[in-house]
């Protein structure tokens, strides 16, 4: 399989202390990863080095066929290219409605002249209605995000995500607070999202990793302790010393 | 299309009607067409609070919908006016300048009649020679597009120069204040080539034009309501389609919409341009009825006003700005224009002259504190539309979810 996002040797400090340490980490053009690690491992820098929101110190990003570098990129530029980011708490704009929420976040120019004379067209609406049904939140339209309750919120940004029908979706913890029907439903979309584009799922929780059955990387103090199946990662007396074992 | 965004938006509507209905009182009120219950100088009063009435709804498209609290824009007002004044001013003198000139034995050179109209404008700075930025000052189309430009110009320099160097919050409020300081220091000066603390006067005078004030006062008033108009259709129309949602959810997290792939400096850019642009052309209606501007009006305490207006309206609704604009600037020339009795509270006199500005600052503070929505929230109250109340923390996950603690035992 292709790749489609290659980070190799990246390192980053902040003010002295090594965040990220000698990262490499690929990802083929339709896969599922999980990340795991303790905290401080370097799973959210990670992810703002992708996005484009930190910039290492050393390393090589490198995105899509033609092996883009995107260090050079803004992380404008860097979500046009196709990335998306779900934070870890929900961030979704609580002072508009979910309809404005998934309709800012929907695929299409995003300079401010085309914005300006923007108008939905049916498909563009068609589409929201059929994102807001996946989500749960297709009587929700109407109203605005902060009314929404936690788990809500957290399927609003998974939808806006979606929406942006990115070719790589980071995702950091989308099951945090949410019932067991919840997660499932949550497996079930990353799952099916993972068939047509690249997945990277930063979790916590073993048994949400579990049941996304998919390839695991363990990150500890900045850079990679190991790669795998779930079985194998967690037979790893390493992983296990420095993670599960606690 | 239109039909169906003043439907959707009622409140423009409603909006538009009232102020043809002013317009029109004010008209039939007036001394110069009507019956004259009111004078010329209080038509001009008003047509100035018109033009308050614009740049603050400028202010709110800045402020209350992208959140830049811009504490510079009545430096693009005061240049709007610079820049209409410079084109009353010549014109003017060269009418009179010719008249004089013409009583002489020898029909005057275009040279010796541009000489004389420099030395009656810049004689009061000890100079005669126009500076550079007089080039363009014969010609009322060159310097109505001034009118626009040198502001946007300003505002597009000054904003790429800030927001591609991300800087926000407070920081960028001390930045563009700093700015319109810079700029009236700089017009203070008698070479900037603007007449220095003289500025611009004898606005109110149309070249040419033989029509009393009582008339021309009306003009302009016209003027203003149109733009005003104008105005807020237009920035109700920018704030209700998708360019509102992303310059809103700026105001809310910058961060999230860049990595929707916004460009969140390119989007602020326009912003402050445009309503830059929208005060320069408030600011050139606003000085023709004042009659002069000079750099004390660019002080960056009129700025601070401005805020104060849109925050006491009611910021993040465009009618709220112009309440606020409307009913300070207002209520603030009723009680410095030293017609109140002073309250006598024992040993201690209240002269309103004085004490106005605490008045000002004390509601300014009230407002904030207990009613952050302003006078515009009464509305919300007329409607029954209330925010949820959000006192205490978030609410979390709801009840029926497993905090991540119970999720992974």
């Amino acid at each position: 399989m292709s790749t489609l996002l290659e980070v190799s040797g990246v390192s980053v400090s902040f003010d002295g202390f090594k965040a990220i340490n000698n990262l490499s980490f690929r990802i083929g053009q339709a896969e599922m990863r999980a990340v795991i690690g303790p905290n401080g491992a370097g799973k959210t820098t990670f992810m703002d080095i992708v996005t484009g929101k930190t910039r290492p110190d050393e390393g090589r990003v490198l995105w899509g066929e033609r092996s883009l570098s995107l260090l050079g990129l803004s992380e404008a530029q860097i979500a046009r290219a196709g990335i998306g980011r779900k934070f870890q708490k929900p961030t979704v704009f609580e002072d508009q409605s979910v309809h404005e929420n998934l309709l800012m976040a929907l695929q299409g120019p995003r300079g401010p002249w085309s914005v300006l004379f923007y108008r939905p067209n049916a498909a563009h609406l068609a589409r929201v209605g059929e994102l807001a049904a996946e989500i749960g939140l297709g009587d929700h339209l109407p109203r605005k995000a902060g009314e929404l309750s936690h788990g809500q919120k957290q399927w609003l940004e998974i939808g806006m995500l979606l929406a942006q029908d990115p070719r790589l979706l980071l995702v950091d913890e989308p099951a945090a607070g949410m019932t067991p029907e919840e997660r499932e439903h949550t497996t079930a979309i990353l799952v099916e999202a993972a068939k047509t584009r690249a997945v990277v799922v930063v979790e916590h929780d073993m048994e949400f990793v579990r049941r996304l059955n998919c390839k695991v990387t363990v990150l500890h103090e900045g850079a990679v302790l190991a790669e795998g199946s779930l079985d194998h990662v967690t037979a790893d007396k390493r992983v296990i010393d420095v993670y599960l074992g606690r | 299309m239109r039909n169906s965004f003043v439907a959707r938006h009622p409140s423009v509507l409603a909006f538009l009607a009232l102020l043809a209905l002013f317009t029109l009182g004010v008209s039939v009120l007036s001394e110069g067409f009507g019956i004259g219950l009111i004078s010329t100088s209080f038509v001009k009063t008003l047509g100035k609070t018109l033009c308050l009435c614009l740049i603050a709804v400028a202010m709110d498209l800045i402020w209350g919908y992208c959140g830049i609290l811009s504490l510079g824009h009545f430096a693009f007002f005061g240049l709007g006016g610079y820049m209409i004044g410079m084109w009353l001013m010549y014109e003017r003198t060269r009418l009179i300048v010719e008249g004089s000139l013409a009583q002489g034995a020898l029909p005057p050179t275009e040279q010796e009649v541009v000489d004389a109209i420099g030395t009656q404008i810049f004689g009061v700075v000890g100079s005669s020679d126009f500076p550079l930025v007089w080039a363009f000052a014969d010609s009322l189309i060159l310097q109505l597009a001034m009118v626009v430009l040198a502001p946007g110009l300003l505002a597009l320099v000054f904003g790429w120069l800030a927001f591609r160097s991300r800087v926000t919050g407070v920081y960028l409020s001390i930045l563009t204040q700093a700015m319109t300081l810079a700029l009236a220091l700089y017009l203070f000066q008698n070479d900037s080539g603007l007449r220095g603390n003289n500025g611009l006067s004898g606005l109110q005078n149309l070249p040419g034009v033989e029509a009393p004030q009582a008339v021309i006062s009306l003009w302009f008033f016209w003027a203003s309501a149109l733009a005003l108009g104008l105005g807020y259709l237009l920035a109700a129309w920018i704030v209700s389609g998708k360019f509102g949602s992303v310059i809103r959810g700026i105001r809310d997290n910058e961060a999230r919409v860049r990595f929707l792939g916004y460009s969140v400096e390119t989007y602020k850019l326009a912003v402050f341009t445009l309503t830059a642009c929208i005060a320069g052309i408030a600011g050139a209606l606003y000085y023709p009825q004042a009659g002069i501007v000079n750099p004390a009006e660019i002080a960056p305490i009129a700025s601070i006003y401005l805020a104060v207006w849109v925050a006491i309206g009611g910021r993040g609704r465009l009618y709220g700005a112009v309440i606020g604009a409307a009913f300070v600037s207002l209520v603030s020339s009723w009680f410095t224009g030293g017609q109140i009795p002073d309250l006598v509270l024992g040993p201690l006199t209240i002269k309103w002259v004085d004490w106005w500005t605490i008045v000002l600052g004390l509601s300014f503070v009230l407002v904030t504190l207990f009613a952050p929505s302003g006078i515009g929230g009464l509305f919300d109250l007329w409607q029954g539309r209330r925010p949820p109340d959000r006192h205490g923390a978030d609410l979390g996950p709801d009840a029926g979810a497993l905090r991540e603690r119970e999720a992974t035992e």
